[in-house]
C-alpha cells in the first residue's frame, strides 16, 4: 500500500458531499466533501506501489477542471486510470451538477 | 415459495420478458442491494462512509481500508414495515468479518433487540456475502461474529430474523453458522454455503476429497438448490430484487418459527448417524436421504 498527498488550487466552494464505488477489485472509492481550506486536498491509498506519477497525470486533468473547495480520499485496489477518472467524474455529478 | 431458474421449458416470451426485466441482486453492490429492498426513499445510512468507521488493523499490514469497513447498516421500510438491514460488501475484502465490520452488524441487532423489546417492531434482514472472518484479524473478527450469533439467538425470540445469500462468494466460515441461526434463509441458485470453502477443503484435504476447480459438483454439494431441497433454505429465489423483497415479506408474515433450525440439534445428530463417512452420499443421494421438509 503506499499513500499519496496532491493539492489543488480552487475557484470556489462546494456545498455537497458524495461518496462513490468499492475497494474491491479494480475499483475504488471516492469520499469527497466540502472543505474550509482554499484548496482541493487529496489523498490516495492505493495497494499498487509506484505509480505516483500517473497518479498525479489523472489528478491533474480532473482538477484542471474541477476546481472546487474539497477534502478528497481515494482507496484504490488497483483500477486503471480510466476507471479511476470515470469514478471521479460519478462523484463530481453528485456534487457539482 | 420455489421459483426455479434451470427448468427444462423452452425460452417463451413471457420468460424471456421476465428475465429481462428482473433486476438483478447478484450483479448488485451492498449499498444499491439495501436500497432496493427497502421502500423509496426510505432508506437511511448508520454509520456509513463519513464516519469513517475502518479498519485499523489492514493499513498496517499494508491493505487499503475501506470507509464503511464493508458492512452497510440502514434502516427503513421494507413493504411498509420498519426494517434494519445489515450488508455485507462481497467485493471488499471477499466479505470477511473484521472488528469493525462485524461490530457493525452485532450493534445494529442489538438496537433492533431492544426495539422489539420496548414494544417497536423492527425486522432484522442479514445480507450474507461473505468468506467468513478476515483472516488479517483473525481473533478480534472472530469474537465479535460470536457476539452476533448470541444477538441473533437474543434477538430471535422477539421477531424473525431473516438471512439472504446474495451474492457470488457465497456464505463461508463463521458466517454461515450466522445464516444457520436466522430463523429463515433465503438463498438464489447461484449462491453457496457451506462452512469450509471448496478451497480450503481441496488445500486441507487433497483433491480426491474435493475438486475445488469442478463448480458442477460444488453447487451439487453447497449450492443453492441444494441447500433448499435438503432444508437449509426456506425459500429458493430467482435472483430479482423485487421478488427477493416479496419474499423476505412473505417470510417475516410467518412469524417466529415453532423451533428454529439451530434447535433441531437432536434431529441433526440422528441424520448425521445414518450417513456412512466411509461411503459419502453424493449431492442427490442427499436430497433423498435428507428431503426438504424432514426436519419441520
Amino acid at each position: 500500500m503506499e499513500t499519496l498527498n496532491f493539492e489543488y488550487e480552487a475557484k470556489g466552494p462546494l456545498t455537497r458531499r458524495a461518496h462513490v464505488g468499492v475497494v474491491g477489485s479494480g475499483d475504488l472509492e471516492v469520499l469527497i466533501e466540502p472543505s474550509n481550506k482554499p484548496t482541493a486536498v487529496v489523498r490516495v491509498r492505493t495497494s499498487v506501489n509506484g505509480y505516483g506519477q500517473v497518479w498525479k497525470a489523472v489528478l491533474d486533468r480532473f482538477f484542471a477542471r474541477f476546481e472546487r473547495a474539497a477534502h478528497v480520499e481515494i482507496n484504490d485496489f488497483g483500477a486503471t486510470p480510466g476507471t479511476v477518472m470515470l469514478r471521479l467524474e460519478q462523484a463530481a455529478e453528485e456534487v457539482w451538477p | 415459495m420455489i421459483q426455479t431458474t434451470h427448468s427444462a421449458n423452452p425460452v417463451t416470451k413471457e420468460r424471456r420478458d421476465r428475465f429481462l426485466s428482473r433486476r438483478s441482486v447478484i450483479e448488485m453492490r451492498a449499498r444499491e442491494r439495501a436500497r432496493a429492498l427497502l421502500d423509496r426513499g426510505s432508506f437511511r445510512e448508520l454509520l456509513g462512509p463519513f464516519d469513517r468507521l475502518e479498519s485499523p488493523w489492514l493499513p498496517l499490514q499494508g491493505i487499503v481500508p475501506e470507509s464503511d469497513d464493508g458492512v452497510i447498516i440502514a434502516r427503513g421500510q421494507l413493504a411498509g414495515q420498519p426494517a434494519v438491514i445489515m450488508a455485507i460488501e462481497g467485493a471488499f475484502q471477499g466479505g470477511g468479518m473484521g472488528e469493525v465490520s462485524a461490530s457493525k452488524i452485532a450493534g445494529a441487532l442489538a438496537l433492533a433487540r431492544r426495539d422489539c423489546a420496548s414494544s417497536k417492531p423492527i425486522l432484522p434482514v442479514l445480507l450474507l456475502e461473505t468468506g467468513g472472518v478476515r483472516l488479517q484479524e483473525a481473533n478480534l473478527g472472530e469474537a465479535v461474529v460470536a457476539e452476533i450469533h448470541a444477538e441473533i439467538i437474543a434477538l430471535r425470540r422477539h421477531v424473525p430474523v431473516i438471512g439472504v445469500i446474495t451474492g457470488m462468494v457465497g456464505c463461508f466460515g463463521g458466517m454461515s453458522i450466522t445464516a444457520g441461526l436466522c430463523s429463515y434463509l433465503v438463498i438464489f441458485p447461484q449462491g453457496r454455503l457451506e462452512l469450509n470453502g471448496p478451497e480450503v477443503i481441496e488445500q486441507e484435504a487433497g483433491i480426491d476429497e474435493l475438486d475445488a476447480s469442478d463448480k458442477r459438483l460444488i453447487w451439487s454439494l453447497m449450492g443453492g438448490e441444494q441447500r433448499y431441497e435438503t432444508g437449509f433454505a426456506d425459500a429458493l429465489v430467482e435472483d430479482d430484487a423485487e421478488l427477493l423483497k416479496q419474499t423476505i415479506r412473505d417470510l417475516a408474515a410467518r412469524g417466529i418459527p415453532a423451533r428454529h433450525r439451530s434447535e433441531k440439534v437432536e434431529e441433526y445428530r440422528r441424520s448425521l448417524a445414518n450417513i456412512d463417512p466411509a461411503a459419502p452420499p453424493d449431492g442427490p443421494a442427499l436430497r433423498r436421504m435428507w428431503p426438504k421438509g424432514d426436519m419441520q
